[in-house]
């Protein structure tokens, strides 16, 4: 890990040292943001973090992949769930199991000792491996033999098991049609049938002295529309006196 | 691309300026080319020809009051418009605008940064930019801008998804990412040999990739929330769309975003298709076409014309109903572009394999029967079918009743009553009216 570290370059460590804050406030912003949306912000800002550490590590494809993939999409779509709920809607801070938060915290921390620990172990005798592109074959190019040789059979089945995923997705939000396909014609007839009113419903005001909502409308004929009717406005015309224009130019003498 | 610092840093600045002076002159040359399509003589007054109509209008709009709605999200609210912003300026960092020059001694090429896998950036920027529009709409705080910002967020998924699968058949032919070595790529042209006679077909993908092309040229579009899709701010339904609550330099900076994004992605697509800075006719008639700062022309010549194109879509559709928009991208545009790629990565098999001919021949046959049975048993709509007899409907033709006397106008009733007009005299004093009515 050590000599991992030392490796680096000056600029490496520079944009290390400027990313791996902006990285961890992002994610401690993901847990403690309030509103859903800021959560899912600070993750974004995270994922991002983590695609400039790839292209760091000369890995540009992975990084940009990661930035398109994750960042673009993903985390979109669930933006666009989140945006759906509502501005305004939090979380409840009221705890329902006593003792839930305390326990929560001593987890997490066990579960972040737990990863780092392994993480530790798992790179500590690593290797720096030769940078790809002066290996003769580009970054892209190795990434499609291991993805397209080594490890094809993975591959597809994680592929076979997303579209299982997204097709059931798909059967669970499917609504049938009810009745049969109604086309112009079955609208148009519907329309004119004897009883129906063919034209749109007049809006309250239209014939009107105002355009107020307890202004009932008048038909062509001077009667009124009950359909303009407010259930809980009490209808009222105005006197010709309201209805009249109003003084408008410079103030009254 | 190992350039001096300081050169890095004069081309920054010069990618910048001449971003901002495209979008100047997009938003003048766009209303120019509308007011000519509609005959009518545009914006003339400012400078010549209105040239500096656009620059007018910018600082007009930075001078206005900066507003923000009560029920803001502050902070998201103010990032909105600089993550549209600066995602915008970013992806044009990787575009290729000619060859190798030599500037103050130095040889170097006409373009900003290029890598590996440099196309992916434009993609990435364009992905990332819609997070400027969404949490515009989101931290207005209201119901347009947020209709606003969730069809753009269906929208420029949807499209970049075939956006991308078109610039994936670029990848699949040039076997590159970078842009300067795809316009490189396509310089040489394409050999073919059918039936025994030799041509060459020039190396601009837009031949060799037909359907791709237009696939990107609808995509971009989508992308770019440009008519006919501009759903996230259609004014007629949504007021602004997702800019509804913006004002002041904040309002500025969005159509500043989808500017510059319209300009990258024409040179996108210049890049990508049109053989980028190359010169639009054969080495051979004028040698010295694509050396030094000549590309130039060409490079600009070609994006401009794409603009053109852009505001020769605007100034002639209708904006699509939102189903019908979507229905293009998901059923249309995505599943072409799979096929079309299966058969391209098949056909690109097929010219591999040597010099057997039977297995080019199956290779190119097998693609080619594909798509024709594609085209044939293509599930179309119900061929329309005369009826046997008159319809009748409900006493013919369903029309309103045409007996109709047209009712005479209520207000000009009104005046005739004298009593209306004698008592609310319009000069009148109001005290004299109170009076009577009470």
């Amino acid at each position: 890990m050590i000599e991992l570290a030392q490796s680096a370059s000056a600029g490496e460590s520079v944009f290390f040292w400027i990313l791996a804050p902006i990285a961890l406030g992002g994610a401690i912003g993901l847990v403690l943001a309030r509103s859903a949306i800021h959560a899912a912000l600070s993750l974004a800002v995270t994922m991002m973090c983590l695609a400039v550490f790839y292209i760091m590590q000369s890995a540009p494809f992975l990084g940009f992949v990661q930035i398109m993939v994750y960042t673009g999409a993903i985390m979109m779509l669930f933006l666009f769930v989140l945006m759906l709920f509502g501005r305004d809607s939090r979380d409840s801070m009221f705890e329902t199991l006593r003792g839930q938060r305390l326990l929560a915290v001593v987890l997490g921390i066990g579960m972040a000792a737990l990863l780092s620990s392994g993480l530790a172990r798992a790179v500590s005798g690593l290797v720096i491996a030769e940078p790809a592109a002066s290996a003769g074959q580009g970054n892209v190019e190795r990434i499609a033999e291991a993805l397209f040789s080594t490890y094809l059979f993975p591959f597809e089945i994680v592929s076979g098991v997303l579209t299982v995923a997204a097709v059931g997705a798909l059967m669970f939000a499917h609504v049938a049609k009810k009745g049969p396909h109604r086309g112009q014609k079955e609208h148009s007839r519907e329309r004119f049938a004897p009883g129906n009113y063919p034209g749109p419903k007049p809006g309250p005001g239209v014939f009107a002295t105002s355009d107020s909502t307890a202004t009932p409308a008048l038909r062509p004929d001077g009667s009124i529309e009950p359909a303009s009717l407010s259930e809980y406005v009490p209808p009222r015309q105005l006197t010709p006196a309201e209805a009249a224009p109003k003084h408008t130019e410079g103030r009254e003498s | 691309m190992n350039d001096p610092i300081w050169l890095m840093l004069i081309k920054g600045v010069l990618v910048f300026i001449v971003l901002v002076l495209l979008v100047l002159f997009t938003i003048w040359y766009e209303r120019r080319v509308v007011a000519v399509m509609q005959v009518r003589p545009g914006p003339n007054r400012n400078g010549p020809f209105g040239l500096l109509q656009s620059l007018a209008d910018g600082l007009k709009l930075a001078f206005k009051e900066d507003t923000m709605p009560r029920t803001a999200d502050r902070v998201v609210f103010i990032a909105a418009p600089v993550i549209a912003v600066a995602c915008a300026f970013t992806a044009f960092s990787v575009v290729p605008f000619g060859p190798e020059v030599s500037v103050f001694g130095l040889e170097t090429e006409l373009q900003l940064t290029d890598f590996e896998v440099s196309v992916l950036v434009i993609l990435a920027c364009s992905a990332l930019g819609v997070y400027g529009i969404v949490l515009a709409g989101w931290s207005s705080g209201s119901a347009y801008s947020l209709l606003g910002a969730l069809r753009a967020a269906a929208q420029v998924i949807s499209y970049e998804i075939a956006l991308g699968l078109a610039v994936l058949a670029v990848f699949f032919q040039s076997k590159l990412m970078s842009t300067g070595a795809i316009v490189e790529a396509q310089a040489e042209g394409l050999p073919l040999s059918i039936g025994g006679a030799e041509i060459t077909l020039p190396g601009w993908y837009f031949i060799v990739l037909a359907p791709s092309f237009v696939i990107f040229v609808i995509a971009m579009v989508g992308e770019t929330n440009r008519a006919p899709f501009d759903l996230p701010e259609a004014e007629s339904e949504l007021v602004a769309g997702f800019a509804t609550e913006y004002s002041s330099l904040k309002y500025a900076s969005f159509f500043l975003a989808e500017y510059v994004n319209m300009v990258t992605m024409s040179a996108l697509a210049v890049t990508l298709f049109l053989g980028g800075w190359a010169a639009p006719f054969p080495d051979a008639w004028w040698p010295g076409a694509n050396e030094g700062f000549m590309p130039l022309v060409w490079f600009f010549g070609k994006v401009l014309a794409f603009l053109f194109f852009y505001v020769w879509l605007r100034g002639t559709l209708p904006r699509l109903r939102y189903d019908q928009f979507m229905n293009l991208g998901w059923k249309v545009l995505v599943p072409v572009s799979l096929v079309w790629l299966m058969v391209l990565a098949a056909m690109n098999i097929g010219l591999d394999t040597g010099n057997e001919l039977p297995t080019r021949i199956a290779f190119a046959g097998g693609a080619a029967i594909v798509v024709m049975a594609l085209i044939f048993f293509w599930p179309s709509r119900k061929p329309y079918e005369n009826p046997a007899e008159p319809d009748t409907g409900l006493g013919g033709f369903p029309v309103p009743p045409l007996d109709l006397a047209v009712p005479p106008n209520p207000r000009s009733l009104k005046q005739l009553e004298p009593a209306n007009t004698s008592t609310v005299p319009i000069n009148g004093s109001r005290q004299s009216t109170e009076g009577e009515e009470e």
